[in-house]
């Protein structure tokens, strides 16, 4: 577990983290969601213990580890932003000290090298010079790293950053897989991602916590969440036609796609189909709309910087 | 101790890895031969020693351990793995004294290369065999002076050159502040305890102790502590400044 109490981090006057408390449990994946510049990297900074805060403190798995820096470590596997790595190593080479590092017992280190360079597909590279690896590979080594020892939480600052489609599809997965009974925390920008592998947000700007939820929690605050959009031959008369239904609420047309905003009655998408077989009218697509991540992250963060 | 020794064994193979390694020995090898036999006149005094060779190390050192030191910690912060090794599960500590002990081995093997010398001035005469072996320890031991000043130095800054300067600049005071011209500058006005510490810093002057084969338990202390003060500056300028 993970406790999170009022952590700061000033620099001067900036306030690069105000005052964040969180606790995670096993078994969570947790985003950290926020424009660059949010804190979502010195947070994760001070939970490794790399960075003192300048108030508050975490506890990983009870230890205190602004008290005890290295006793917290054990448990942590940590991906630095942009991945570094010595880069006159080997693949190998680098995999190996790390694994002494993390206090892997001696007998078991050529094993765990070896199981973490499979699982990663670096087989091909081992013996290659880490800074003659292409960016995929270098991040992929990182995370090599990371995981080298098994550990119960995984802090991953923006592990899929530079990687291609498949790769960061590779990645994801992994992380998915690894994510039963462990702490996973991964911060990015990218919403999708979030979507795709986190069970848990927090949306973070100017170094505070906006939104804690889950993503489907978050998707549900959009305002498109349930509304209805179709495309439709002559969208200006079928709006005016639709509004008339007590279930829509605000009618939207854009780029020729009509989108219909739900009032509090239920039953928005059945009376739109029923209203088109009744009237025939030529529609090409209809859906409902579950929500746009964007649209909520964007009037989360904005109403943040407009106060 | 494993923490230490797992870095240095790092550190070392980092060295072997680039050039870093392989030209560092060679120039070293090239401009002590040259300091000794056309500077230091190693034929044409005729005696049995080694003094020619010895007596231009900590000149030669002045320039050569800051270039292998600025790398140390400045390195580390400009390609980022400093946020990755320091959050292993290691203290500061072991960090700062393996990386150390890797680059004052590094320079252990250069100095040990240069047997070639000894091996030539046993096979000229009989030299003092006890005060050449006196004088290699000195010698180390005020590369490692200089060293831990280096990688000091290294750890304030992300930039090579700004560590390699102020590293030369800290060292040349260390170097010189037993001799006349600094000495004459607190002559008369200076209280004679002041003079007598000034003095007592000077690398050269216990470098010249050891090298007359006395190892006084002093000059021994001497470097010690001096490696022990500066590596210590060490840890605590990182743990100050592990960010930026």
């Amino acid at each position: 577990m993970i406790e999170a109490k009022s952590l700061c981090k000033s620099y001067g006057i900036f306030k690069a983290v105000d005052d964040l408390s969180f606790t995670v449990q096993a078994g969570q994946v947790l985003g950290f969601l926020g424009p660059n510049g949010a804190g979502k990297s010195t947070t994760m900074k001070m939970l490794t213990g790399f960075l003192t805060p300048t108030s508050g403190t975490a506890l990983i798995n009870g230890i205190d580890v602004v008290e005890n820096p290295v006793a917290a470590r054990k448990n942590i596997g940590y991906l630095p932003e942009g991945a570094p790595s010595y880069g006159e190593m080997t693949v190998q080479q680098f995999l190996i000290f790390v694994a002494r590092a993390r206090l892997i017992d001696a007998r078991s280190v050529p094993d765990s090298v070896e199981k973490v360079i499979k699982k990663l597909n670096l087989t091909k590279v081992k013996h290659q010079a880490i800074e003659t690896l292409s960016k995929g590979f270098k991040r992929r080594v990182g995370l090599a790293q990371a995981i080298i020892h098994d550990p119960q939480i995984l802090i991953l600052d923006e592990p899929t950053d530079g990687l291609d489609p498949n790769q960061k599809r590779e990645v994801r997965g992994l992380i998915r897989a690894m994510a039963k009974d462990k702490i996973i925390i991964i911060s990015t920008h990218i919403l999708e991602e979030v979507a795709a592998v986190c069970n848990r947000v927090m949306i973070i700007a100017n170094g505070r916590l906006l939104a804690d939820d889950s993503p489907q929690g978050l998707i549900a605050r959009s305002r498109y969440h349930n509304a209805v959009s179709l495309v439709v031959e002559k969208p200006e008369k079928v709006a005016s036609a639709l509004s008339e239904l007590p279930q829509v609420g605000k009618v939207e047309i854009r780029e020729g796609e009509l989108t219909l905003f739900p009032t509090g009655e239920k039953g928005l998408l059945e009376a739109v189909t029923a209203a088109v077989s009744a009237n025939q009218w030529q529609v090409s697509a209809l859906r409902l709309e579950a929500g746009r991540l964007d649209e909520v992250f964007h009037s989360i963060t904005r109403a943040e910087a407009s106060t | 101790m494993n923490g230490t020794i797992n870095i240095m064994k790092r550190e070392l193979t980092g060295y072997f890895a680039t050039p870093v390694a392989y030209v560092f020995l060679i120039i070293f090898l090239v401009m002590t031969g040259i300091f000794a036999f056309y500077l230091g006149n190693f034929y044409e005094r005729g005696f049995a020693d080694l003094d020619p060779f010895f007596r231009f190390h900590p000149w030669l050192y002045l320039f050569l351990v800051p270039a292998i030191s600025m790398r140390l910690w400045a390195e580390e912060r400009r390609s980022g793995t400093i946020e990755l090794l320091l959050t292993l599960p290691l203290t500061i500590h072991q960090a700062v004294l393996g990386k150390f002990l890797a680059a004052w081995l590094f320079i252990g093997l250069a100095l040990v290369l240069t047997l070639p010398m000894w091996i030539t001035v046993n096979y000229l005469g009989s030299p003092d065999n006890g005060v050449i072996l006196a004088a290699y320890l000195g010698s180390w031991l005020m590369a490692g002076g200089f060293l831990a000043i280096g990688s000091c130095m290294s750890a304030l800054t992300r930039n090579q050159v700004v560590a390699f300067v102020l590293s030369i600049v800290v060292c040349f005071m260390f170097l010189l502040s037993g001799l006349p011209m600094v000495m004459n500058l607190f002559n008369g006005w200076a209280p004679q305890i002041v003079l007598d510490g000034i003095a007592s810093l000077s690398f050269l002057q216990h470098f010249a102790d050891i090298t007359k084969g006395v190892i006084d338990l002093r000059d021994l202390v001497y470097f010690a502590l001096v490696i022990g003060f500066w590596l210590l500056a060490n840890v605590l300028i990182l743990e100050v400044k592990k960010a930026d």
